[in-house]
């Protein structure tokens, strides 16, 4: 025979109003949804219908205006801009622009991540005057250094006559060669600081045990800094890692108020091209597209460097 | 649980509500159609006892670059208000360059954000195909039409329908630092621009200018309204009889030549290259160059001392020429900068707006602001009205000569819906020859090919 808990019984002999349908598990989950139906609306309404919107406008030709004619061209656009030179062009002079831009920072970032754990004299001014260029926000960054650089004003031609480097003013934006590495010079100048503090948190939370162990084992500084600093802190540079290629890829506001694409085009940037496309040429499917592909190369290079970097395992 | 739902119903109600706005959103176009019955209605539809009406607001956009400043602007605003209380008018200033994009992205907007803009004259093509633009051919009275400039109209006016309200008549000047030539001992500015490298070559000798000549080639609009001067002045054109493209023939080749050659001898500032139209006025006002080409903003503020080290130095002389265009009878040249105000065909007030347009290019208005910007009106220049007008600004008596004898040589960009993007490939080819990546005749090959695919599409 089969013996009920003694709390079903009661149940049994005492059966819960009619109305009363729904468990307090399920009850509490409702309560849940109805109080965040507002939140979600919200969200649905600014990010995730305009995601949903571009991909759809990506498979049209959609000239910008009102009422006008939207034709469905399937993949056409995303073709059209595979098989044009100039997308590759910017392709990969993005790639450039993420690759050096995002190893300078990560390098240097390291460095003065370092530096300051080692608490030389002075390291307080040092980590807060570093939150400095990174809250200068971009486009104020980007007027600062298209000063610097100007040609007939600039600080940089100032000092570097002061110090009798050059004879006469060189006229840094014209000079094609020189425009990109002068735009990742401002962007890492104002994104360094981010990757510094990010990697310094991470190895003030470092277990110094470690560190000791190693150094009483006869582990040089180099050794104890290659062989159990950095693998405890990929968690943390995989996040910088991730966070700043995926934001260095899409630049465009310091593009935009340094350089202008210029000079012929040699700072001409992928999420450059996209805006061209989107609002001056009036293409919006060739521009939403071209979003969709920028969306494609950052999320492929997030997942390269998570495959490659992310092994919890290792840091337990 | 009912009355949680219904709150969160209510809240979901408030939102939507909320994100709907307030703005009457009825197009201008419905608007004239049931407004006008309404204006032509009997006063008796109305109480004699009315209470007062509440202002409508009109939301403006203009540039804050060439013609008046944002003050000067907002000074006009305030006069218009005072006697029009049932308008208000709230005007935004931009940057040129930002300009087009807020006006494409303000009329995606639900309401568009503007119910007028300021519309530079390569834009109307563009606009009227988006149907941004209300038709305001009615509006136009025999007065405006006979005696504000012909030219004026010309840049809103498409297929004999009129877009806007003309605002703004500018061209590129030449000016010069009177006291570099003195010293250099050039008695006279150059008419030719095969001249104006000798002059450079004096100046740059006796050390008076390191770059004597200043220009705003960066990769912008400006790279190509100067090449417009130059391919003009030397005989050539945008576009052949049928239509193609011909700035790519011998005299787009030499004039895009001769502009690196002077980049390569070091007349021109090398900074030409990234430099716009404010860095050219930022160099020239500075002293460091000689000549420079200009709107005419760049005057008043040479002549302004919380500006410029060069007060009472700057002079105008008409546009100078390529020799082999002088040898054709070419006179002039320079370029159309014009630019108007358009009504937005979205707004739901295209009468209130039209009365301020109307009120903003007024004859008073516009003779009363003249010391930054000319009068679109050309009665104006004739007979009495002319002395008025002189006697507006002191800049006038140096300003309207240097108009009278600059405009007649303006030269149009080509007027198509595709402008932007043709310009773009222009600038990209103008660029590329200067930089020495290409050729010029290389580049202007290849942006000729990609102004027939536009043309094509």
């Amino acid at each position: 025979m089969r013996v009920h808990p003694p709390f079903l019984e009661m149940k049994k002999n005492n059966p819960l109003p009619p109305r009363r349908r729904f468990s307090l598990r399920a009850q509490d989950a409702r309560t849940a949804w109805l109080l965040l139906i507002p939140s979600l609306l919200v969200i649905l309404g600014v990010t995730l219908w305009p995601i949903i919107y571009t991909f759809i406008l990506s498979f049209f030709m959609a000239p910008t205006g009102l009422h006008q004619v939207r034709t469905f061209v399937g993949l056409g656009n995303y073709l059209a801009m595979i098989k044009d030179q100039t997308f590759w062009e910017t392709i990969g002079r993005t790639m450039y622009f993420t690759v050096v831009s995002v190893g300078l920072e990560m390098v240097g970032g390291m460095a003065i991540a370092q530096l300051i754990h080692s608490h030389p004299w002075g390291w307080k001014l040092l980590r807060f005057s570093l939150i400095i260029p990174w809250a200068v926000p971009t486009i104020v960054n980007g007027a600062m250094w298209r000063w610097i650089y100007n040609a007939d004003f600039g600080a940089l031609n100032g000092l570097l006559m002061q110090l009798g480097l050059i004879k006469h003013y060189v006229p840094w934006l014209t000079l094609p060669y020189l425009a990109m590495p002068l735009v990742i010079l401002a962007d890492v100048w104002h994104m360094l600081p981010f990757v510094a503090l990010i990697l310094q948190a991470a190895l003030a939370g470092l277990p110094l045990e470690l560190d000791e162990a190693a150094a009483v084992d006869g582990a040089n500084a180099f050794q104890r800094f290659w062989k159990i600093r950095l693998p405890l802190l990929h968690p943390a540079i995989l996040v910088a890692l991730v966070a700043r290629t995926v934001d260095a890829f899409r630049v465009f506001d310091i593009v935009y108020i340094i350089t202008n694409a210029g000079p012929a085009n040699k700072t001409l940037t992928i999420t450059y091209l996209t805006y061209l496309n989107s609002f001056p040429w009036g293409k919006q499917g060739i521009g939403a597209a071209l979003s969709f592909l920028i969306s494609i190369f950052t999320i492929s290079m997030a997942l390269i460097f998570i495959r490659f970097l992310y092994h919890p395992e290792e840091t337990q | 649980m009912r009355t949680l739902y219904k709150i969160a119903l209510l809240v979901m109600v408030a939102i939507m509500v909320v994100s709907c706005g307030t703005k009457p959103t009825t197009p201008a176009t419905q608007q004239i159609a049931t407004a006008a019955p309404a204006t032509a209605a009997p006063a008796t539809a109305a109480p004699a006892t009315a209470a007062p009406v509440k202002p409508v607001t009109i939301h403006v956009l203009t540039m804050d670059q060439a013609g008046l400043k944002p003050a000067e602007i907002d000074q006009i605003v305030k006069d218009f208000e005072a006697q029009n209380p049932d308008i208000k008018v709230n005007m935004e200033y931009l940057g040129y360059d930002y300009v087009h994009d807020k006006i494409t992205t303000g009329m995606a907007a639900k309401p568009p954000a503007y119910d007028a803009a300021m519309v530079d004259v390569i834009w109307p093509d563009e606009f009227i195909k988006a149907n941004y633009l209300l038709d305001v051919t009615d509006r136009v009275t025999p007065d405006m039409k006979t005696n504000m400039f012909p030219a004026s109209w010309n840049g809103v006016t498409r297929n004999g329908k009129v877009y806007g309200m003309p605002w703004l008549m500018d061209v590129k000047y030449f000016m010069y630092n009177k006291d570099i030539l003195q010293k250099a001992g050039i008695s006279a500015p150059p008419k030719t621009w095969e001249e104006l490298v000798d002059q450079a070559k004096i100046i740059k000798q006796k050390g008076l200018a390191e770059y004597p000549i200043i220009w705003s080639w960066n990769q912008k609009e400006g790279v190509v309204c100067d090449f417009t001067v130059l391919l003009f002045g030397n005989g050539g054109a945008f576009l052949d009889a049928n239509g193609k493209p011909a700035f790519n023939n011998a005299q787009g080749v030499q004039v895009l030549t001769w502009m690196k050659q002077t980049l390569d001898n070091k007349l021109s500032n090398p900074s030409s290259v990234s430099s716009d139209e404010g860095a050219v006025e930022t160099d020239f006002l500075a002293g460091k160059s000689a000549f420079a080409v200009n709107w005419l903003f760049q005057y008043s503020d040479s002549n302004d001392a919380t500006k410029s080290q060069i007060v009472g130095q700057a002079a105008f002389a008409p546009m100078p020429v390529f020799a082999a265009g002088a040898a054709a009878s070419i006179k002039g040249s320079s370029v159309d900068g014009s630019s108007s105000f358009a009504i937005m065909a979205t707004t739901p007030y295209p009468d209130q707006t039209w009365k301020f347009l109307t009120y903003l290019s007024s004859n008073a208005v516009q003779i009363k602001n003249s010391a930054e910007m000319l009068p679109v009106w050309q009665n104006d220049f004739q007979g009495d009205a002319m002395k008025t007008l002189l006697a507006a600004s002191p800049t006038n008596l140096v300003t309207v000569p240097a108009f009278q004898a600059q405009f007649p040589f303006a030269n149009e960009r080509p007027t198509v819906a595709y402008y932007n993007e043709a310009s773009a490939a222009l600038q990209l080819a103008i660029q590329e020859a200067l930089t020495g990546v290409k050729t010029p005749q290389a580049a202007l090959d290849e942006a000729a090919a990609t102004w027939v695919t536009l043309a094509a599409k």
